[in-house]
Parts: structure tokens; C-alpha cells; sequence
């Protein structure tokens, strides 16, 4: 069967060890975790997690029933029609040419945020596909440190 | 009303109807331990290993149908008692394990006794918890009966530690449970219980698929009523063992990698499985992508995860299986003619003729096969049937004449050697007119052998068989057919004297080289109402057969080569 690309969003009660709960399930059953975030929905006692995740059809419908199965799982959303974002900071010698990291970052809805005596650091936040173009397109650059937020996602 | 957490665990035990505690102590529970002694309420059973405090939770838990409750302590305490946690979770059984923690103040500082426990039980529960403030145990320990019975059963690990049981704190178990996240659905959707009902009344050759769930369901009155209403054949899974009498004519037998011929092949004809309870195992299916490749499935379950995971559901209903009974039979009662599958079941009738569940008998020599059924002959409904581990679990599912839900309690999912005699300890525990029987082996019953003082102790009187084939039987078996004979590390020729190992823990043996000496044997020990061992010597390089070797198509079965009888 064909291996799929998802987003999950899985929204869960905030108290200990509920994030391995979640991860220990993806590794005790085999299924791959690309990029998880979680942060606490504000006025609530839930957290919402994003997951990317692949997987055949099958899989896939597991995930979110094994999902839905823990105790302090409120609700999964495996998502069909939604917006994904993810934001990524990129460390540069102060040394290359700003101006062309500037603009290619606005390219791809960032900016420089930070400017130091050794290093600057930008960032940008677009879909994780053009994320990924965006750090191809910078290696030039000579980056020295880049991180990636991983994706969240709504549903539209 | 103030009390300390200690006794909080008391309170909470006792509120829950709990009249059976298996356990062990050590530093981390003691302050739990103190407050046993001082109560009355109910009885704990200290068994000789944390491992069969558990499988004697479990046993009680199978045989009751109530939560089955395990105390342990911190460290070794608890590990032992894990290979008991995944057994219950591998076969959704419904149990409280609670065990000590260090004091809060030392967890994380590698303290004497330490582990992580809820790190280790995570995958291996339903759910756990650790109680970091008394103030939270009494709603702790509540949720965790009420998630350890509720939807699909299954073990719940609560772990205090030490200063949480001394701290006091307000206690209040009249709350109900509360939990937003957790709710298990338990009635069928309506429109779906018709639709499955339509198809069983269009089915040619409709075949009833049953398992453990409807054990656990309470469901096996409803299951006979349904099944003997539509006349319709029916295959029992090894968990669902005594849902149907054993001479039940439309009982075709267990199915699968053991299932008989009959059994097998009707599940690989069938144009409709109404699956009840049953998980589509791999020992049920053999090969998944020629397993039943022209049947319409019905799939009732109440875990949503056990629907359309390995087997497609045309048909799936989400609901407790008594639930969706009292809407199904009725419906079909209505509507599905009996006299249409008339061909099917002499189809399967002859399927049945032609390769019986049987095995040769060899002049005076017993066959393991032959005590099961001796067994059932002398005890039938007077027994409840716990096993160990291999080929003699294999012949007792196969063999044995069950005729009720909950008197079959044996290791399916895990497969646990030393499983059986703790079990069985739990069974007369749990139902003590009956007459508690362990079937085992020469290498299972060394595994859980120190029960025999438990038992002794509180009057328990199981009486352990042992089917004595000198060997690890069942993977001698594999060895045989699939390693080319190379026996390796499977000789258990090197044995104890069994008769002298339980008379020197107080109880009765036997050793038995005949059929007659059997016979003497087990009517003595159930008169005498000790704990016993019968020491039965059979043949050692029998196999158990049918067998669909692993990963093999369902029809494609080793069978017997029936020798007529002298
Ligand atoms: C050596 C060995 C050989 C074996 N060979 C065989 C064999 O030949 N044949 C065989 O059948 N097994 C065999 N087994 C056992 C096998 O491993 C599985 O344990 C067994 O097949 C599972 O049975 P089941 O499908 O009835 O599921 P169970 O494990 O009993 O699961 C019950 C199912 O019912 C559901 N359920 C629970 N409660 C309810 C409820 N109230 N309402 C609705 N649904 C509910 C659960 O969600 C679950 O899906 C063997 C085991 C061993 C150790
Ligand atoms: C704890 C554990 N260890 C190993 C196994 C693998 N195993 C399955 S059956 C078996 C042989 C059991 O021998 P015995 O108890 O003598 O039963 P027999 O098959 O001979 O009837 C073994 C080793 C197991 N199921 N459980
Ligand atoms: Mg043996």
C-alpha cells in the first residue's frame, strides 16, 4: 500500500507524562513521527499536539484509533482540508551578504530578527515543503545552525 | 473525612466490594501493609512470587468477572509483577495493581528500590498513574476500577509512593468519575445492527466468528440464543472456550493455527463472518491475505481499534456485545430463515467427517490427548480448566468438554509460562465449590512451582496435571517439524520428583503410568480437597494437530494420519 503523508492533531488533558504516552504509542506499534509540537491550549486543561506522521490507509486509521484509545485523549483530528504552518531560524556568519538574506527570507514570510557582532539570525514561517526550499535555497549562505519548529496545523 | 493515604487505599478496596487482595510486601508499601492488618474488611492472599500475585488477580478476574486486585511493593516488587500486567493486558482482563513508590523526595535521585514504574507499565496497561498527593488517591484509585472494567477490560497500574501513603489528606469516594476523555461507546448503532442482520439473512454460507469479548460481555446466554435461533455454524476462538456447549451441534470447534479441520475450512468457505468479541488474531487467521477471501465481515467490538486493524469490516458495529445482542437477535429472529444454510451445514458436517479432532491411541499407553478427555469425563461441568503454556494447553482448548462462559482461564495472547497454577489459585479463590484444575506441563509448573506453599497456606486445593512429556513440548514440536529434528535445549529429562517436591510443601502427589492409576489419582485428590500434583507420564514425541504452521494459509493444515484403532 502507498504510504501517506498526515497531520494529526491530537488534543489531550495537560498533566505528566501524557507526552510519552503519545510517543511511546508511535514506537511501541511502529509508526513513524516526522515532527511533533505540543503547547497548552490557553485557558484550558488540554495541550493540543500536531503530528506528522506517514503511513499506508490502514496505518494511518490505527494511529488515530490507538490515538483515541488513551485515557486522556479528548479528540484526534487527522487532517483533510487545513492550513500548515512551521517556522525555522537560520544562524549566518555576519560575514554574508545580508541584504540577499533579507530578501529571500521575505520570500518566504520571514526577516532577520537578530543581528550580532559574530552571527545573524533569521526566520521565516511558510508551508513545511516551502521550508524546506527555503533552507536549500540559503546553503549558499553558509548557515551555521538551523532549527525547525515543526508543523502545526488547522483545519480550515 | 481526613485519613492517611495508606488508608485511603483500605477505604477505596473496600468500597469497590474487593473481598480478595493477592500480594507481597516490602519497604515502599508498608505503610499500606500496616493498615491490612488492621482491617477486617477483606482477605489478602500472600502468594510466594509478585508474578503469581498477579496471575492469581487474574485468574479471580476471569473466573468472577469482577476486577481482579494485585499489591506489590517498589523496585523488585514491581518488576516481577510486569510479565503479570502484560498477560492481563494481552488478554483484557480487568485488574488493579497497586504498588509502592519511593517517597517523592528521593524519585528521580536512583534511591534504593527505585525504578521507573509507570515508565515500565505504560505500554504493558490500560492505564496508570502516579499519585504524587493523597489528596488525589481516592479519585485515582476510583477512576482506575472504573477504566479497568469499563470498555474493553484491562489492567490499570497505580503506583503511591511511600510518603503519599503516610500524608493525610480529605477523602471523599462518593464522587462519581468524572473523565471528559473517556468514554467507551457501548451501544450499537441501530442502523448498522439492521444492515448486518439484512446480510446474515442474505448470507449462503453465514458463519458465526465468536471470542473472548462476549466472556466479557456476559453475553454467552444471548450468543446461544442467537446462534440456535438461526441455526447458523459457529467457530470459537481459544478465548471464547464454553460460549457454546461443547455438544452443541451447531458447535463446529475452536479455529486456527490448532482449530480443527472442520473449523478451518469453514472459516476459509464462509461468504459472511459475524464476528462477535473476537480480534482476528494471527494464531486465528494464519496467512491474512488468503484468510476467509470470500466473506463479508460483521464485526462487533467494542474497540473501535480491534475494527477493520487486520481483517476489512464491511459491517462495523462499536458497542458492548450483550448490547448489541439484545438489538440483533430479535431483528434476527424476524427475518433469517434457518432452513436456507441447510447445505451449508451438512457442507460442513462432512468436513468434519472427513477429519475429526482426534488422535491415535496407542495400546495402554496414555496419550496426553486421553487425559483431557478422561478429565472431562470424570469432572465435566464440576471443574473450571486453567493451563500452563504448550502442546497440553493446546489439547486441553481442543479436548476438554467445556459446557459454561468462565470455566476456561488459560494465557492466549501472552502465552505465559507459569500463568496456570497461580491462576488457578485465583479461580478456586473466586468460585469455591468448584473443583479448580490446572492442566501443565513438566516445564511450565517449575515456573510458578513456589505456589504450592500459597496454596497449601490458604487452603486452596488445586490440583495441578501435568501432561509429563519430558520435554518443552511445544517448541520441541516446532523443532521436530521445522527444524529438522535438532532438538536443541528442549530435553527435560532431568526432573524433580514431583510426588516428594509437593508432600514436602504439604500437599498430595501421585504418579501415574496408567490409565487406571489416573482414574485412582484424580478421585483420590478430589476427595482428599488438598493441593495436589498428578504426575501423569505420556507419550513424549506426540504433536499437537492440526496445525497451520506460522504464516501459512487457514486450509492448509498438517493433520492427523488416523490409525484405525486395535
Ligand atoms: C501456543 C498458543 C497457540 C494458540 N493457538 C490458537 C489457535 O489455534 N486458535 C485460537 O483461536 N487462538 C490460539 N491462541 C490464542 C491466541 O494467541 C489469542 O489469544 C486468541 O486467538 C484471541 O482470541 P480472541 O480473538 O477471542 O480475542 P481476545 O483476546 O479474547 O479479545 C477480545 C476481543 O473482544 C473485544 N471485547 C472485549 N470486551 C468486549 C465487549 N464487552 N463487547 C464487545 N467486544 C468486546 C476486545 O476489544 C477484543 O477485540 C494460541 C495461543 C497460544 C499461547
Ligand atoms: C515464560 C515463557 N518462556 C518461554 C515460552 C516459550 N514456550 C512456549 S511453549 C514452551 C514449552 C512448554 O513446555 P511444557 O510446559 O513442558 O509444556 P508442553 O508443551 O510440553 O506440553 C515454551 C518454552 C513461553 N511461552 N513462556
Ligand atoms: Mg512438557
Amino acid at each position: 500500500m502507498e504510504n501517506e503523508r498526515r497531520v494529526v492533531s491530537v488534543i489531550v488533558v495537560n498533566e505528566a507524562s501524557v507526552l510519552s504516552r503519545i510517543t511511546d504509542l508511535f514506537s511501541a506499534r511502529g509508526y513513524n513521527i516526522e515532527s511533533l509540537t505540543v503547547a497548552p491550549i490557553p485557558d484550558s486543561k488540554y495541550s493540543r499536539l500536531t503530528i506528522v506522521t506517514s503511513g499506508s490507509v490502514r496505518v494511518i486509521e490505527q494511529i488515530v484509533k490507538q490515538l483515541h484509545k488513551l485515557i486522556p485523549v479528548l479528540k484526534v483530528y487527522d487532517h483533510v482540508d487545513f492550513v500548515e504552518k512551521e517556522m525555522a531560524m537560520v544562524k549566518f556568519p555576519i560575514s554574508e551578504p545580508i541584504n540577499d538574506i533579507d530578501t529571500l527570507c521575505r520570500a518566504y514570510n520571514g526577516k532577520i530578527v537578530n543581528l550580532g557582532d559574530d552571527v545573524l539570525i533569521a526566520m521565516v514561517v511558510d508551508e513545511p515543503k516551502r521550508v524546506d526550499q527555503f533552507l536549500k535555497a540559503i546553503k549558499r549562505f553558509h548557515p551555521k545552525e538551523i532549527v525547525r519548529g515543526g508543523t502545526v496545523a488547522l483545519e480550515r | 473525612m481526613r485519613i492517611s493515604g495508606a488508608q485511603m487505599v483500605i477505604e477505596a478496596l473496600i468500597a469497590e466490594n474487593v473481598d480478595t487482595v493477592f500480594g507481597y510486601p516490602g519497604g515502599a508499601i508498608m505503610n499500606v501493609y500496616d493498615e491490612i492488618y488492621k482491617q477486617n474488611s477483606f482477605k489478602h492472599i500472600l502468594t510466594r512470587h509478585e508474578q503469581a500475585a498477579v496471575h492469581a488477580a487474574e485468574g479471580y478476574a476471569k473466573a468472577s468477572g469482577k476486577v481482579g486486585v494485585a499489591m506489590i511493593t517498589s523496585g523488585p516488587g514491581f518488576t516481577n509483577a510486569v510479565t503479570g500486567l502484560a498477560d492481563a493486558y494481552m488478554d483484557s482482563i480487568p485488574l488493579v495493581v497497586i504498588s509502592g513508590q519511593v517517597p517523592m523526595s528521593l524519585i528521580g535521585t536512583d534511591a534504593f528500590q527505585e525504578i521507573d514504574a509507570v515508565g515500565i507499565s505504560r505500554s504493558c496497561t490500560k492505564h496508570n498513574y502516579l499519585v504524587t498527593d493523597a489528596s488525589d488517591l481516592g479519585r485515582v484509585l476510583k477512576e482506575a476500577f472504573y477504566i479497568a472494567a469499563s470498555g474493553r477490560p484491562g489492567p490499570v497500574h497505580v503506583d503511591i509512593p511511600k510518603d503519599v501513603t503516610a500524608q493525610l489528606a480529605e477523602f471523599d469516594y462518593t464522587k462519581p468519575v468524572e473523565l471528559e476523555t473517556y468514554k467507551p461507546t457501548t451501544k450499537g448503532n441501530l442502523r448498522q445492527i439492521k444492515k448486518a442482520v439484512e446480510a446474515i439473512a442474505a448470507a449462503k454460507r453465514p458463519l458465526f466468528y465468536l471470542g473472548g469479548g462476549i466472556i466479557n460481555a456476559n453475553a454467552a446466554e444471548l450468543v446461544r440464543e442467537f446462534v440456535h435461533a438461526t441455526q447458523i455454524p459457529a467457530v470459537e476462538t481459544f478465548m471464547a472456550r464454553g460460549t457454546l456447549r461443547f455438544d452443541d451441534p451447531l458447535l463446529i470447534s475452536m479455529l486456527g493455527m490448532h482449530g480443527s479441520y472442520a473449523a478451518n475450512m469453514a472459516m476459509s468457505e464462509t461468504d459472511l463472518i459475524i464476528g462477535l468479541g473476537a480480534r482476528f488474531d494471527d494464531r486465528v487467521t494464519g496467512k491474512l491475505s488468503e484468510f476467509a477471501k470470500n466473506a463479508q465481515v460483521i464485526h462487533v467490538d467494542i474497540d473501535p481499534a480491534s475494527i477493520s486493524k487486520l481483517v476489512n469490516a464491511h459491517y462495523p458495529i462499536v458497542g458492548d456485545v450483550k448490547n448489541v445482542l439484545e438489538e440483533m437477535v430479535p431483528l434476527a429472529k424476524e427475518s433469517v430463515k434457518p432452513e436456507r444454510y441447510a447445505s451449508w451445514r451438512e457442507t460442513i458436517a462432512n468436513f468434519d467427517r472427513l477429519h475429526p479432532l482426534s488422535y491415535n491411541e496407542e495400546g495402554d499407553r496414555i496419550k496426553p490427548q486421553w487425559v483431557i478427555e478422561r478429565l472431562g469425563q470424570l469432572l465435566g461441568d464440576r471443574a473450571n480448566i486453567s493451563t500452563d503454556v504448550g502442546q497440553h494447553q493446546m489439547w486441553s482448548a481442543q479436548f476438554y468438554p467445556f459446557t459454561r462462559p468462565r470455566q476456561w482461564v488459560s494465557s492466549g495472547g501472552l502465552g505465559t509460562m507459569g500463568f496456570g497454577f497461580p491462576a488457578a489459585m485465583g479461580v478456586k479463590r473466586a468460585d469455591p465449590e468448584r473443583i479448580s484444575i490446572n492442566v501443565t506441563g513438566d516445564g511450565s509448573i517449575l515456573m510458578n512451582i513456589q505456589e504450592l506453599m500459597t496454596a497449601v497456606e490458604y487452603k486452596l486445593p488445586v490440583i495441578n496435571v501435568i501432561l509429563n512429556n519430558n520435554y518443552l513440548g511445544m517448541v520441541r514440536q516446532w523443532q521436530t517439524l521445522f527444524y529438522d529434528k535438532r532438538h536443541s535445549e528442549t530435553d527435560l529429562s532431568v526432573q524433580p520428583d514431583f510426588v516428594k517436591l509437593v508432600e514436602a510443601f504439604g500437599g498430595v502427589g501421585y504418579r501415574v503410568e496408567t490409565k487406571e492409576a489416573f482414574d485412582a489419582a484424580l478421585k483420590d485428590a478430589v476427595e482428599k480437597n488438598v493441593v495436589a500434583i498428578i504426575d501423569v507420564v505420556v507419550n513424549r514425541l506426540e504433536n499437537v494437530l492440526p496445525m497451520v504452521p506460522a504464516g501459512g494459509s487457514l486450509f492448509n493444515m498438517m493433520l492427523l494420519e488416523k490409525k484405525e484403532k486395535k
